[in-house]
């Protein structure tokens, strides 16, 4: 077991539920943060969910349960630092530490620079780049405790090349990406480590949405085109890299990017 | 297991003798072997390849020894059918062999550029060519090219290393896209200071060592099995979405 013994913290958690209970066994879209949720209880880890979505997250956190894994529910706006205050301290206090912070939790928006208006653009900034921020934040008190710990942020690869759809959802991710090497620099000498995962298109329930979007939009779906292994990511391909990140395995990697993308961004 | 039934032919391979300093590709052997695949170690040192082999051989795992000198396209056309007909397969291939000279562009001569260029440009050239029509045989596979962080930025001390490294570095990009249809990936790892046969001449200089270490926010050398995780993460199914990417695995030190 490649988690034996860690306590977890995965924003954007509630991406875990597998639909209706009565459906189980079915093979369920999940999110990025809810397949890391599935694998670190498979190899572990304690696992706590923060999520605005109570009701899936209670839900995915009994699945997880019934599975045989140690898991939790806490809400969490990303956004608000009382919330981080109270995830991390729930998570200390149910599972006695925390050794693994996943930053998950994201929206999209599409729109160019002329066209996102500025409480979007504010929004965006908000849960990829704030929300990161107030997770390492209050994240590392709680690891220094264990003389060390590995934060793994979900940016994108719209975090590393432009985005030709979304303006502030590619800033937000930039941001995410170089906040990462600079935590992971400043808590090195901690054993802290900082890494991004840079997922590209994945199918997961925010796409879903997304694409519908733009669907509605009159917009067809531009991502397969532009993928040299010929087709989407799952959430679960994702997840490994995640696992590795969070894990111990992953020892001497700080401020590193770990690019899922199946050949997109390089080309 | 995460290897299970698997074929894998690692370069550069030889120093894998436990209790001794091992190389990438001597820990990467030791990793893959537990993790249920057969393992081809190739090196041009004979000796030490064959203690390695038979190390991992008492210890009840599949092993074979095959000479390569990765710069001669011959040796690697043989190494890749000895290996298919004692295996059955080729599923991974690890291009680690390598080798680094310490001087600046004013002091390096042709025949060290040559020979830097050879070894790791040509010979992971050569062992991509020659692996992936076995790889299309088996419906993909997963290359991991061993660069370096001398591959992404450059340095005081050297000058071939880092054009090979960096070539390394570009040619992986290369053969992912061409090769991503056939279901082979094709990966870079790109390590920082290590502790390996390679450098532990410099751990014996302790004034020198300390002015490494304080390049690498982590504050401390890697060992080869940190740089082994990485490459049996490439080599896996779980990274079955990851094709032309670069793992830096430094302690940070090219993050600053």
């Amino acid at each position: 077991m490649r988690l034996k013994g860690k306590v977890s913290l995965i924003s954007g958690g509630a991406t875990a539920f597998k639909g209706d209970p009565r459906s189980e066994g079915k093979d369920w879209v999940l999110g990025i943060g809810g397949a890391a949720a599935w694998l670190f209880v498979r190899e572990g880890a304690a696992v706590v969910l923060g999520d605005l979505d109570e009701d899936k997250g209670k839900k995915a956190a009994q699945q997880l349960r019934n599975a045989g894994g140690r898991a939790e529910f806490v809400r969490l706006d990303a956004t608000n630092e009382a919330d981080w205050i109270g995830a991390v301290s729930f998570a200390t206090s149910k599972f006695g530490r925390l050794d693994i912070l996943v930053n998950a939790a994201g929206t999209t928006f599409i729109g160019g620079a002329e066209d996102t208006p500025v409480d979007k653009w504010d929004a965006q900034m908000d849960v990829h780049a704030k929300a990161v921020f107030l997770g390492t934040k209050h994240a590392i008190p709680a690891m220094r405790k264990n003389r060390g710990g590995s934060i793994v942020n979900i940016s994108s690869i719209d975090g590393i090349n432009g985005n030709p759809l979304g303006i502030a959802y590619s800033t937000g991710k930039g941001a995410s990406r170089i906040f990462s090497k600079a935590a992971a620099i400043q808590y090195a000498k901690e054993n802290i480590r900082v890494n991004s995962v840079h997922p590209g298109y994945t199918d997961t329930p925010l796409a879903r949405q997304g694409i519908a979007k733009l669907a509605a939009a009159g917009i067809p779906d531009p991502r397969l085109p532009k993928v040299p292994l010929g087709r989407l990511a799952k959430a679960e391909e994702i997840a490994f890299g995640i696992l590795f990140l969070a894990s111990d395995e992953s020892s001497y990697v700080t401020g590193a990017e770990l690019v899922i993308d199946g050949g997109v961004i390089a080309q | 297991m995460r290897l299970k039934g698997k074929v894998a032919l690692i370069t550069g391979a030889a120093a894998g003798i436990k209790g001794e300093v091992m190389g990438f590709g001597g820990a990467s052997a030791w990793m893959f072997a537990r993790e249920g695949a057969k393992v081809v170690l190739c090196d041009i040192k004979e000796d030490l390849a064959r203690r390695s082999e038979t190390q991992l051989r008492e210890h009840g795992y599949d092993a074979l020894f095959i000479p390569l000198d990765v710069r001669d396209e011959e040796q690697w056309k043989r190494a890749i059918a000895q290996t298919v007909k004692t295996y059955g397969k080729l599923n991974v291939l690890v291009n680690n062999a390598g080798q680094g000279y310490m001087n600046t562009v004013e002091q390096a001569t042709l025949d060290i550029w040559n020979h830097e260029m050879d070894v790791h440009a040509k010979g992971t050239f050569l062992g991509t060519k020659h692996a992936i029509p076995e790889m299309r045989k088996v419906g993909g596979g997963s290359i991991v090219n061993i660069s370096s962080i001398y591959g992404l930025v450059g340095s005081q001390t050297s000058a071939a290393y880092h054009a090979a490294k960096g070539a390394i570095r570009i040619f992986t990009k290369a053969t992912a896209i061409q090769y991503a249809k056939d279901n082979i990936r094709a990966n870079s790892i790109h390590p920082g200071f290590c502790i390996t046969p390679m450098t532990h001449r410099l751990q014996e200089d302790p004034d020198k060592l300390a002015l490494y270490t304080a390049k690498v926010p982590m504050a401390r050398w890697g060992k080869p099995e940190e740089v082994a995780d990485g490459i049996l993460f490439l080599a896996s199914d779980e990274s079955s979405y990851i094709t032309g990417s670069e793992l830096v695995i430094d302690g940070g030190m090219t993050a600053q």
